[in-house]
């Protein structure tokens, strides 16, 4: 009955709850549309990260990673590769070549990261293939294709089918290079990448820099699952000794906290929110208090402990605070599905976002854990911001209250 | 049987260098089934008495016995508790809560007691009927008249079964209509039931209802006359 009686003070006065009500909703519309626009937008950047340029896992020579010398590479890489290919929890495998250089067009040159790949495998562990929009994936040209970046083709004002030059050291540390022809280019979310990763045949590469056959400077791991990261990592690493395996985490750090990051920032927002709602909550329930002055004095009078009278208060608090806090949850999760399907453009900021590796059109994406965690915090609120006013109330002698006019 | 037993009550209040003795040494025992009226001026301590007997208010010295309790020996969680056993309450402006029925309202202090819903109903439903206000059960206060309201405030105060009621100026917002039903509803209680009433009052038409009536001034009775029924 403490509930519903709870339920029913909020209604006495509807303009007044009406108006907190309203705040409350306001603010957590805000508060979960916010969350899930950041986790659309960490989740399309963690997974552009991993699904387009580190893949799950990579296995390096020891020493590969610290001046990327043409000469530490894996002895027999591709097969390597194939043996991995056959784990259970692996879906794909690709071996790459890679090698510093300079690209130079008719116009310009610069200085970018070659990757020698085996087309089909690397299908299977990033999705290059997917993000070519002009041009193939080396299909067209059968001599020396490359596939670069839509930023590159700029930088170099270069088109499809055109011709660019790489010069490079090869394992002997003779300076060599080779013509390349465009055959597709690529368009990520991240101008960065676009602009130093240039992407050629396995076989073409190895013979321009005169390695041993089957060698391979990164083998790509590809998982089934996400989930299996750490597991397979430690696997890997106990199985290989020898080489030096990393997972994406480890390999981009900034990407592995991403998600964190991005976690955080919506929790201090949606605090902040209930915060300052919060004390608009205390001021409504201090205006209730010392409207029912009187009312709280005769329930105290005919047998309604202290711990009923404030745990009623706190519930009428409480339920408040949750039918703000629900419409507004229910309003910010339907604006969120709604634009599940087409996204949120903000295509006129998308060259700087872009630059930084972030998608122009945002996906909002809603996780249940997020929301149960939104709902806890408006619970906690109610609570919180009951505590002052209910407080005051059972300060109250009933003999005296009673008498109030 | 004696129900309340009040010895040497003083209860003094302290305003910067004035004291007040709002209550000034009264000795008086009620006996169960009594129907009575407390009579005095304003400022003759009938409310502070009143107050102090429903452990409403702490006495500065004395004692005040129910059965075999000595109200100031109880703590303040125990006296709530034995306020609801005990007491009833009617309160000169009804005070009943607004967002419940009158059923609501009836049922709110068996609801507190914890006792077994059909129990509740049923006693509700008896006492609605015993003061007159069968088939306005769902009604909310707002929509009943002063009269009405007091009915189902004296219904809440017989609803946990109490060993007397306190009833503070009961009938000073009524009309005489109400009044005179109010007082032959608690009358009749009084009679057929055997249940204590006390009341504070200013209000004639009360004196002449009461069994025994104490008058008061400055705090002492001054005049303590029962009435042959």
């Amino acid at each position: 009955m403490i509930t519903s009686v709870a339920w029913r003070n909020i209604w006495r006065n509807p303009v007044r709850s009406g108006i907190i009500i309203t705040a409350i909703s306001i603010g957590m519309f805000a508060g979960v549309f916010s969350a899930t626009f950041t986790k659309g937008w960490m989740n399309q950047r963690l997974e552009a990260g991993v699904e387009t340029e580190t893949s799950h896992i990579q296995l390096h020579e020891p020493t590969y990673r610290e001046n990327y010398e043409i000469n530490q590479f894996i002895r027999q890489g591709v097969q390597l590769a194939d043996q991995l290919s056959a784990l259970p929890e692996v879906d794909g495998v690709s071996p790459r070549v890679t090698i510093q250089s300079m690209i130079a067009s008719a116009e310009t040159g610069t200085g970018v990261k070659i990757m020698g790949i085996i087309p089909e495998k690397e299908k299977q562990v990033t999705k290059l293939s997917q993000f070519v929009t002009e041009g193939d994936y080396f299909e067209s040209i059968s001599r020396n294709p490359i596939i670069i970046g839509k930023k590159l083709a700029e930088k170099l004002k270069i088109k499809l089918k055109s011709k660019v030059v790489i010069t490079l050291q090869d394992a002997d540390g003779n300076i060599t290079g080779g013509a390349f022809r465009v055959c597709g280019i690529f368009d990520l979310t991240n101008s960065m990448f676009e602009e130093a990763n240039v992407f050629v045949r396995y076989n073409d590469l190895a013979r321009l820099g005169m390695l041993p056959e089957g060698v391979a400077h990164e083998i790509i791991v590809h998982l089934n699952d996400q989930k299996k990261l750490e597991s397979v990592t430690q696997e890997l690493r106990a199985k290989y000794p020898e080489l030096e395996v990393m997972n994406w985490k480890e390999l981009t750090p900034e990407l592995g906290y991403l998600n964190e990051i991005g976690n955080l920032y919506t929790y201090i927002f949606v605090i902040i929110i209930l915060l300052s709602l919060g004390f608009g909550i205390i001021n409504t329930m201090l205006m209730v208090v010392m409207e029912r002055v009187k009312e709280l004095g005769m329930l105290m009078a005919i047998g309604m402990g202290r711990l009923r009278v404030f745990l009623m208060l706190m519930l009428e608090t409480t339920l408040l605070t949750l039918t703000g806090g629900l419409i507004g949850i229910v309003l910010g999760l339907g604006a969120s599905f709604a634009l599940q399907e087409k996204g949120i453009n903000l295509s006129n900021w998308a060259q700087g976002l872009e630059d930084f590796g972030y998608s122009a059109i945002i996906y909002p994406v809603v996780e249940t854990q997020m929301v149960l965690v939104i709902i806890l915090l408006v619970i906690l609120t109610g609570i919180i911001a009951s505590v002052y006013p209910a407080r005051k109330a059972l300060k109250y002698n009933p003999a005296e209250a009673i008498r109030t006019e | 049987m004696t129900i309340i037993s009040i010895n040497n009550l003083f209860k003094t209040y302290k305003d910067s260098e004035i004291e007040v003795h709002a209550v000034n040494g009264i000795d008086l025992s009620i006996d169960e089934g009594e129907f009575t009226a407390i009579v005095g001026p304003s400022g003759s301590g009938k409310t502070t008495l009143l107050n102090m007997l429903g452990g409403l208010d702490q006495p500065s010295s004395g004692t005040i016995r129910i059965d075999q309790t000595e109200l100031a020996q109880l703590k303040s969680s125990q006296l709530i508790d034995f306020r609801m056993k005990n007491i009833g309450f009617v309160f000169q402006s009804y005070n009943l809560i607004p967002v419940l029925t009158a059923k609501e309202n009836v049922e709110f202090v068996m609801h507190l007691q914890g006792r077994p819903k059909k129990e509740r109903e049923e006693r509700t439903m008896q006492l609605l009927e015993a003061v007159g206000l069968k088939g306005r059960e769902n009604s909310r206060p707002a929509k009943l008249s002063g009269g009405q309201q007091q009915r189902v405030a004296v219904a809440r105060a017989l609803a946990s079964k109490p060993r007397f009621v306190l009833a503070d100026e009961p009938t000073a917002n009524l009309d005489s209509k109400s009044t005179e039903n109010l007082l032959n509803i608690m009358e009749e209680l009084n009679r057929q039931e055997k249940i204590t009433f006390i009341f504070s009052t200013h209000d004639q038409r009360v004196v002449n209802k009461a069994h025994r009536v104490i008058t008061l001034e400055d705090g002492k009775i001054i005049n303590d006359n029962r009435k042959n029924s």
